[in-house]
């Protein structure tokens, strides 16, 4: 782990062994409260997928420029500064999008993940490192959001990405895109999730 | 009346953590002990009420006048994290007990998500006002106070309880938030 990362390694930790929504728990309010279908999940994820990568570059490049004592409020500016651009992106051309994440696109700024991997990782890594490391995690982030939002959705509305399989006025289960279904479902797929990868290694 | 309405709605229909999903990180995280989480209540009440103030003036009085509210996030997370250090250092001098009591969650709030979160929402109230953003502000803190030390009294029991090998930790922890969130959608439809 010293010298030369092993980029592979670098890239897959961040979609099982750490991945930030099932191992470690970051950025749980996005994760609980977009996620009422597969689409919103896929999404938020993208969004914050970029606001990682950009922010993960940006840290990495100037992290010598940076004095030690106000590094946090820097990355701040940093993530805070490409929040606003993929908001008024989305803004812009997605706005059915950007109605229903509502607050939680300019809540991507306090997402711990961004932050945590600026601080843990982008601060001492150089940048191809940083890249891969940003391009992992948001892609498993991405993956536990959408895979949240269609279990969601499955249960919720018998649906998938707006595809319905199930009749008009089938009854399914309404109380998977309420908000509690919310934290039941991710209790469940963390339970799975925990089987499936400790059975693997 | 009106205010009645807003404290209702904030503390029980669209409690901020259980069914707005906002804050769950200290939910989750500083909710092992009651009288740890009534610490960070009481931190959150503070800070928040305060960013409230600080930011819906800074909007009204700064960004709309000279056309800046595209640079809202930017400025609200750095007046936050300001308020916070500075609330931090003069909590320090002016009340040592209570920087005993509320200082080791002070630096945790700046990534509190219901911080920033309510701070962008008092913006979009009816009729807002001044003093109904602050109102606001202090009603969803007690609406957060009141889901936390909920859910750290049930956590405190769930210590003794005998739990599937592959519940413990996390998801029996989710699984619990989730049930308290369904006991709190049965105050839909009441403001």
């Amino acid at each position: 782990m010293v010298e030369k990362l092993n980029q592979n390694d670098n890239f897959l930790k961040g979609i099982i062994k750490d991945n930030p929504v099932f191992v470690m728990l970051l950025g749980m309010c996005p994760t609980l409260g977009v996620t009422s279908s597969a689409f919103n999940g896929l999404g938020m994820g993208i969004a914050t997928l970029f606001v990682l990568l950009m922010s993960n570059i940006v840290v990495s490049l100037i992290k010598s420029q940076i004095p030690n004592k106000v590094r946090i409020p820097a990355f701040i500016i940093i993530i805070a500064s490409f929040v606003t651009i993929v908001e008024m992106v989305l803004e812009a051309f997605i706005p059915f999008l950007y109605e229903q994440l509502g607050i939680f696109i300019p809540l991507i700024v306090v997402n711990c993940l961004i932050l945590g991997r600026a601080e843990a990782f982008a601060s001492k890594n150089n940048l191809i490192s940083s890249f891969v490391d940003a391009l992992g995690m948001g892609i498993g982030f991405t993956i536990a959001l959408t895979l949240l939002g269609a279990v969601r959705e499955i249960l919720g509305s018998g649906s998938l990405f707006d595809l319905k399989f199930v009749s008009e006025n089938a009854n399914t289960f309404i109380l998977f895109i309420l908000p509690p279904g919310a934290f039941i479902a991710l209790a469940y797929l963390s339970v799975l999730f925990n089987k499936v990868t400790k059975t693997n290694s | 009346m009106e205010y009645i309405l807003i404290l209702i709605a904030a503390v029980f229909v669209n409690n901020i953590v259980l069914s707005q999903f906002l804050g769950i990180c200290p939910f989750l995280g500083v909710s092992n002990k009651v009288s740890t989480s009534i610490g960070m209540s009481g931190a959150v009440l503070f800070v928040m009420t305060i960013a409230t103030l600080a930011t819906y003036l800074l909007h009204q009085f700064v960004l709309i006048p000279s056309g800046l509210d595209y640079l809202r996030t930017i400025t609200f997370i750095l007046v936050i994290a300001s308020l916070v250090q500075m609330v931090e250092i003069i909590l320090k001098k002016v009340s040592p007990p209570l920087y005993q009591a509320l200082g080791v969650f002070l630096p945790l709030i700046t990534t509190n998500c219901a911080v920033l979160g309510v701070a962008i929402l008092a913006l979009g109230l009816e009729n807002g006002s001044l003093l109904k953003a602050v109102f606001f502000a202090i009603a969803n803190s007690i609406g957060f106070a009141l889901a936390l030390i909920v859910f750290a009294s049930i956590r405190e029991q769930l210590e003794l309880a005998d739990i599937p090998k592959g519940m413990k930790g996390v998801p029996i922890n989710l699984l619990v938030a989730g049930l308290l969130s369904l006991a709190f959608l049965g105050f839909t439809g009441l403001a």
